[in-house]
């Protein structure tokens, strides 16, 4: 099971400006829920929120008001019940790659040859097994990646959380790491939530897309395409695929309640 | 027929990839030091033996001075001498400094508690409490080792300090996420983040140790190599001044570049992420 339930989340920073503090309001009221084994990619231009989101889902921030729930029990910080995957990767420097994932299982107090043994399993998962000695600088972006996930998947989550995981990556790695996810995601039966402002990527990986503005979800596409989607080539030639794309494109880019507000006072 | 001969040897020098190694044709660092290093001592000696031998010396002389020194072994046990205590305090230094300056860096609290006492530590002029230390500890080991400890321990405290506050966010985030306890993340994150700040402390420290040695031999109980400059300085023997000087400059570099050695091999992932691993 994952299900993961967003009641009336808002959150609220204070920043400093010049020596001024401001209130900001990432999030306003926002609630949706994702079911189990379910993928949904949060998207929305960027200072949405939407990557504030996914922190609050995972438990690095607190909400202001309202709470998370995870399979129906309110999260109380971070927990083994969610992985997440940094935009960045974030691997520890002075690790090798297998390090890096056994980090993540000692955490969760997994030893000796199980957890030798979960470790490598997850770094074959991601296709990783001859660089598995190399530490972060002697590995690719793409390779960084796939460190990344793995670490995330090692500590077998209920949910994987993932912040624009192949936005720092070129167009051709993007590609393979998006057909890859969605093998990965086919075998796990994980519940899925990405952060993304790539259209095709929300379209061709997602079930639904949550689609965010100012702090609110201002609108929940749902992507009835076929699975497995493993055939990128052709999805991408469907109509729907084409049409989908477009909606969630005039989606983005209706004029928002802000600019509307602005254009009202000139 | 050269031209054969040519491709023969450009393919007996390729890999199995068909890549051939350039040749290298760099001159080593250490040459280039080395070339430096002799072109200054014949600057050196040249301007040195214009200069009446009291107000100066030169390196020809200095060297007939340190084997008279190491001759007779009294160079030897005053080295020893000087360096016990050095070696004392400058380590309890690191065991006292380093973990300090993790706790300022990384709990808040504890930084308002008692980070400024670190920082005023710093700044004060030790040398004006060697009088009061000695009263204290009187005029033999205990003292010297305090007097090197005190010297040394901020630069490496400091360091560690503001090494761990310029730990990035993210990398602590990742243990967060991991649940991982506080005193966890302190170790297994923070402490191998803040290693080449904890070693750049520990190489300014040293050149403060060696002060703090000179300071502990020339005011308290002479002796060590303190001594022998002290004595030498008395008997208008420069050349005998400058031995244990020259001594000491070299054991400072020597130590120096030990605690380099130790850090790449204990922190390759610095090397690598700064560039410097191209060999």
């Amino acid at each position: 099971m994952g299900e993961v339930t967003l009641t009336n989340v808002s959150k609220r920073f204070n920043i400093r400006i010049d020596g001024q503090v401001q209130k900001v309001n990432a999030l306003s009221h926002v609630a949706f829920s994702v079911a189990d084994g379910e993928l949904v990619a949060l998207i929305g231009p960027s200072g949405c929120g939407k990557t504030t989101a996914l922190r609050i889902i995972m438990g690095l921030e607190t909400p202001t008001t309202g709470q998370v729930s995870v399979d129906g029990v309110a999260i109380n910080g971070c927990g083994y019940d969610r992985g997440i995957v940094f935009q960045h990767a974030e691997l520890l420097p002075w690790l090798t790659a297998y390090e890096n994932v056994a980090f993540a299982l000692e955490m969760k107090g997994v030893r000796g040859a199980v957890l030798k043994d979960t470790a490598m399993r997850y770094l074959d998962l991601v296709g990783l097994t001859k660089s598995v000695n190399r530490r972060p600088y002697q590995l690719s972006g793409g390779m960084q990646q796939r460190v990344g996930i793995a670490r995330a998947l090692a500590i077998d989550p209920k949910v994987l959380l993932m912040d624009e995981p192949f936005g720092a990556l070129d167009a051709q790695t993007r590609e393979q790491m998006q057909g890859e996810l969605l093998e990965i995601q086919a075998r796990t039966k994980k519940t899925v939530i990405f952060v993304t402002h790539d259209l095709d990527e929300a379209v061709l990986l997602a079930d639904r897309v949550v689609v965010m503005r100012d702090g609110r979800v201002s609108e929940i596409l749902n992507v009835d395409l076929p699975r497995p989607r493993t055939d990128i080539e052709a999805i991408r030639g469907m109509a729907a695929y084409a049409d989908l794309r477009f909606r969630l494109w005039k989606s983005l880019h209706a004029p928002s309640v802000s600019t509307q507000k602005l254009e009202s006072v000139n | 027929m050269s031209a054969i001969i040519d491709q023969a040897a450009i393919k007996s020098s390729a890999d199995e990839d068909g890549f051939v190694e350039p040749a290298e044709r760099k001159i080593p660092k250490f040459v280039l030091t080395l070339i430096s290093v002799f072109v200054a001592l014949v600057l050196w000696e040249i301007a040195g033996r214009r200069v009446n031998p009291i107000f100066a010396s030169y390196p020809s002389a200095i060297a007939v001075a340190f084997w008279e020194l190491a001759r007779t072994g009294a160079l030897w046990s005053a080295t020893y001498d000087s360096l016990r205590p050095f070696v004392l305090g400058y380590g309890i230094a690191i065991l006292i400094g380093a973990p300090l300056g993790l706790l300022l860096g990384r709990y808040a609290v504890f930084e308002a508690l008692f980070g400024i006492y670190v920082t005023a530590g710093f700044a004060m002029p030790l040398v004006a409490l060697v009088p009061l230390l000695t009263l204290w500890l009187g005029l033999g080991f205990a003292v010297k080792v305090t007097i090197i400890f005190l010297m040394s321990v901020f630069p490496i405290c400091i360091n560690t300090w503001l090494g761990v506050r310029a730990v990035p966010k993210s990398l602590i985030e990742v243990g967060r996420a991991l649940v991982a306890p506080n005193s966890v993340i302190l170790r297994r994150i923070v402490f191998p983040a803040t290693l080449p700040y904890i070693v750049a402390g520990m190489k300014l420290a040293i050149g403060r140790a060696v002060v703090a040695m000179i300071i502990a031999e020339f005011f308290t109980a002479i002796s060590g190599l303190g001594a022998i400059i002290i004595n030498s300085a008395n008997n208008f023997d420069t050349a005998t001044m400058f031995v244990p000087i020259v001594v000491l400059v070299v054991l400072a570099i020597g130590l120096t570049s030990f605690i380099g050695f130790v850090e790449r091999k204990l922190a390759p992932w610095q090397a690598e992420i700064a560039g410097r691993n191209e060999a």
